[in-house]
């Protein structure tokens, strides 16, 4: 149990690392990728099922290859010739130091994290889904409507326009 | 020994914050993108860890409803950095500041 967290945790960090830090982007892709995986083991090692399945499904099926679709779409180089950083002017830097050092300091101070014991077992996908489909069923229908909306808006905004050679005319009545 | 919350939140926090950096210092915007969602993977990372150890559900609801609106923010996330690329033929952060004052 353990080495596959320290296996899993490891290898989703540097690829996370490698997937901010590289220059070229479709290697950076495909680092998230590793990443996401590495989050998936990570979720089914705390014996989250129905999420790890999600995650892979989701992630590194239909958000990994969106991405790569729109690298092909947007650049004409993958490889970034200029400097692929902002130059560093203190203020990023200090920032996320910061909050790194915020959030380390709270898991590090905080007392009294509950220890796992034998009652907290594994969720069953039913259990969940029940909770779904009961407790949580006004948010799933709000999210479904969500996902539409935000679908039929992605179409919209990446429809081509038309070409402005037409401005004069009148439209044919 | 096994592992405990806080090795989960502490893995968390780090791949949080390494999104973090990626998205406050690189300058393409799909690198930036993709920062973001290592951020939100971290926050699932976080939730489904303290739904184990604190051994109720709702953690692990909480996480498919950000998968699926992270879905969402993706499909018009890109495509806005599609429909942006074909107006300004740029992809760079620092050419975008028709906003500045």
């Amino acid at each position: 149990m353990e080495t596959a967290f320290t296996v899993l945790a490891l290898g989703m960090l540097v690829a996370a690392a490698a997937a901010m830090s590289l220059r070229n982007l479709i290697h950076c892709a495909l680092c998230l990728v590793g990443a996401f995986g590495g989050a998936a083991g990570l979720f089914l090692t705390l014996g989250a099922e129905f999420v790890a399945f999600a995650q892979v499904l989701v992630y590194v099926g239909a958000i990994s290859i969106l991405i790569v679709f729109a690298l092909l779409l947007t650049s004409t180089r993958a490889v970034e010739t200029a400097q692929p950083w902002v130059p560093p002017r203190g203020l990023g830097p200090t920032v996320a130091g910061l909050v790194t050092g915020l959030l380390l300091a709270a898991v590090g101070l905080s007392p009294g994290l509950p220890e796992k014991t034998a009652a907290t077992s594994a969720v069953s996908v039913q259990e969940l889904g029940r909770e779904l489909l009961t407790r949580q069923a006004p948010a799933l229908l709000a999210v479904g409507l969500l996902l539409t909306a935000a679908l039929i808006g992605a179409v919209v905004v990446a429809l081509r326009e038309p070409p402005p050679t037409s401005g004069k005319e009148e439209p044919p009545a | 020994m096994n592992p405990g919350l806080e090795h989960y939140l502490v893995v968390s926090a780090l791949l949080f914050c390494l999104g973090l950096v990626g998205v406050v210092l690189r300058r393409n915007l799909l690198v930036i993108y993709m920062s973001l969602e290592l951020m939100l993977n971290a926050a699932n990372l976080a939730l489904v860890a303290a739904s184990r150890f604190v051994g109720n559900l709702d953690g692990q609801v909480m996480v498919f409803f950000v998968v699926t609106v992270a879905a969402a923010e993706v499909a018009v996330g890109l495509a806005l950095i599609v429909a942006l690329y074909r107006r300004r033929q740029t992809a760079h952060v620092e050419d975008l500041t028709t906003l500045r004052l």
